[in-house]
């Protein structure tokens, strides 16, 4: 024990007070100690850049083109995972299906999340009146039958891409943020080192962002990757009822959708059964490394 | 107590006034409107355009908005089904039984399946039966329930034919009888099972911690000192203690339930709520539709509502001010 006090304080300067591990390196020693989240994150690097790296070379346009002569091929040499009803492609589909849902899905999360941050932070900030005002609001979003109005403003919009698409997500989904984000920061606001800024009269502004919120971090990263899980299976639900991407943009949903079909289902598993694994893949991929993540953030539970 | 609950009604009036102004926001937003299934060409113009006056359709939007409150309220005049041409409500009314049996069979595997494996997990914590039932609940929450629900529907609906893969009762049964009820149970059996296994995860997470939080108690320890047996200490003790936070949220489990059932009533074609609300959707019989979101954004509100009056009476800490 002593003798690595000693080490620890054998370089420091004078003036120089001893700290404390910095966050980012517990994470990187927490996601190394923990095997399946060790795993996981590779996996879901490869698939990530596999999928993005192939879609370079595929061209969407040949993938979604109905070839009459190939309807419903099973697996073999020429078309690796078979194809669909249309003929189509399904192993094309799949890497840039997989390759939309990863998009919405990050997308989603980033929209959603960052909107529920800022919204939670100036509740749990300034608390009182606007605290209890935003947070009836709060209640009410968190009531509104989410895949049902996200259904009907896929009819009524004319057209959406992949941006708009993801807004109408995210405007559904901050809430969770919100209310988290906002427990904290009215935690945090009580701290010290926030009342003594504010005598030294720095703006509640820069308080916010370059004092309060740097402290969240952590908390922020691990909500965010286990939203980011649970988009992209909110994404494959809409698009596998049809409120989601036309069949000539695939996303893992629609594949999922033609199993909808009962003679897909039944005799055509190589249709949607790759696309229901490989959701299945990433989904629990990015939930072992936000578990893993969420260990770093509380010490008590750290395996490193 | 009388006041919280007093409290916690009155912040329910604004969320009801919010929830059907965003509807008739979303119902504003659709094409068409009460007249567009009615009219055939050979009608003139001047006449339609009477009927829209005579209907209200002219009318500034804050009229409008009143005299479809109000006619809701006092009449219970909730529009018609242009495409069924039918009164909405009694669309609904075919349909909500097979939703609210739905869910009722849904809680039931939930808590039938999920109350005993908590406790067995908490239990005997860090065992290898607790690692395979912690493990079966960390792949729960990674799965999405259309996806089970799709794999159960492949192996126990085709591979494997036990159950029935769509309908809620079989053809040619006369109501009332026992084949009649045997049918229905039938059909339930999948799309509930397959909402409650992945929906019990969190149950069995929060009666795991929970129990394991408890066993280490005084008050347990000095049951065991008395000489009290293990079984009863667990079934008298522990349980009831572990049990009060998902006493607690039973409220929004249901409402959730109600929810939630779009997808799964799609899948196994089940003529439930959610079903009609995809076809109301792909009909473009949105009259139709925007009753059930208000319909489920309400059954929502009291869910919360009757969850909050609950927690308040086992848990008087979280009372608001």
């Amino acid at each position: 024990m002593s003798t690595e006090n000693n080490n620890l304080y054998d370089n420091i300067n004078v003036g120089d007070l001893p700290k404390s591990t910095p966050g980012w390196k517990i994470v990187v020693q927490e996601i190394l100690a923990d095997k399946l989240a060790l795993f996981s994150l590779i996996i879901f690097t490869l698939i990530t850049c596999y999928v993005f790296g192939l879609t370079l070379f595929l061209s969407l346009r040949d993938i979604v083109t109905v070839d009459l002569f190939a309807i419903n091929v099973a697996p073999n040499d020429e078309w690796r995972l078979g194809t669909d009803y249309g003929g189509r492609d399904i192993f094309g589909q799949l890497i840039i299906g997989t390759r939309n849902s990863l998009a919405i899905g990050i997308l989603v999360t980033l929209l959603s999340v960052g909107f529920g941050i800022v919204y939670g932070v100036i509740c749990g900030y300034f608390g009182g009146h606007i605290d209890n005002a935003m947070m009836r609001f709060v209640d009410f979003m968190i009531i509104l039958p989410f895949l049902m109005i996200v259904v009907v403003f896929v009819t009524i919009v004319p057209s959406y891409d992949i941006f708009t698409f993801s807004l109408m997500m995210a405007v559904f989904l901050w809430m969770g943020t919100a209310r988290l984000i906002r427990s904290l920061a009215l935690q945090e606001r009580e701290l010290d080192y926030i009342n003594a800024s504010r005598t030294m009269g720095s703006s509640h502004f820069k308080i916010i962002f370059t004092q309060l919120l740097p402290n969240l971090v952590g908390i922020i990263i691990v909500n965010g990757t286990l939203s980011l899980a649970a988009n992209i299976g909110i994404e494959a639900g809409l698009s596998f009822i049809g409120f989601g991407f036309p069949e000539d943009y695939p996303s893992l949903g629609t594949l999922m959708a033609y199993a909808q079909n009962t003679q897909t289902l039944q005799h055509r598993p190589w249709v949607w059964m790759p696309a229901a694994i490989l959701i299945l893949i990433l989904m629990l991929c990015v939930r072992n490394v936000g578990e893993a993540l969420r260990r770093a953030g509380d010490a008590r539970q750290r395996q490193g | 107590m009388i006041k919280f609950t007093i409290r916690r009604l009155l912040i329910t009036f604004p969320q009801l006034i919010l929830l059907s102004v965003l509807v008739f926001i979303l119902a504003s937003l659709m094409p068409g409107d009460a007249l567009s299934g009615l009219i055939d060409p050979d009608i003139p113009r001047e006449q339609v355009e009477l009927m829209r006056e005579r209907l209200g359709l002219n009318n500034p939007w804050y009229i409008q908005y009143r005299d479809w409150v109000w006619a809701m309220v006092s009449e219970g005049d909730f529009g018609r089904s242009i495409f069924h041409q039918r009164p909405v409500m009694d669309l609904i009314g075919d349909r909500i039984w097979n939703t609210v049996w739905l869910s009722l069979m849904t809680v039931f595997f939930i808590y039938a399946i999920g109350l005993p494996l908590g406790l067995i997990s908490g239990r005997y914590n860090d065992t290898i039966t607790d690692s395979i039932i912690t493990g079966y609940t960390y792949l729960g929450f990674a799965t999405p329930t259309f996806v089970f629900a799709l794999v159960l529907l492949y192996l126990f609906g085709f591979v494997w034919p036990v159950f029935p893969t769509s309908g809620s009762v079989r053809a040619g049964i006369p109501p009332g009888s026992l084949d009649y009820v045997l049918s229905k149970i039938n059909h339930l059996v999948l799309p509930s099972l397959s909402v409650a296994l992945i929906g019990l995860v969190g149950t069995v997470q929060y009666l795991r911690s929970g129990v394991i939080e408890t066993k280490q108690k005084d008050y347990v320890i000095l049951a065991r000192s008395k000489g009290v047996k293990e079984g009863k200490i667990y079934s008298r003790h522990i349980f009831r203690n572990s049990i009060i936070p998902i006493a607690a949220f039973f409220g929004y489990e249901i409402t959730g339930l109600l929810g939630g059932s779009v997808i799964i009533e799609q899948i196994f074609g089940y003529p439930g709520m959610g079903r009609l609300f995809l076809e109301s959707i792909s009909t473009r019989d949105y009259s139709v539709a925007n009753v059930l979101i208000l319909f489920y954004g309400f059954l929502a509100i009291v869910g919360a509502l009757l969850s909050d009056i609950i927690l308040s009476i086992i848990d008087p800490r979280i009372r608001i001010k």
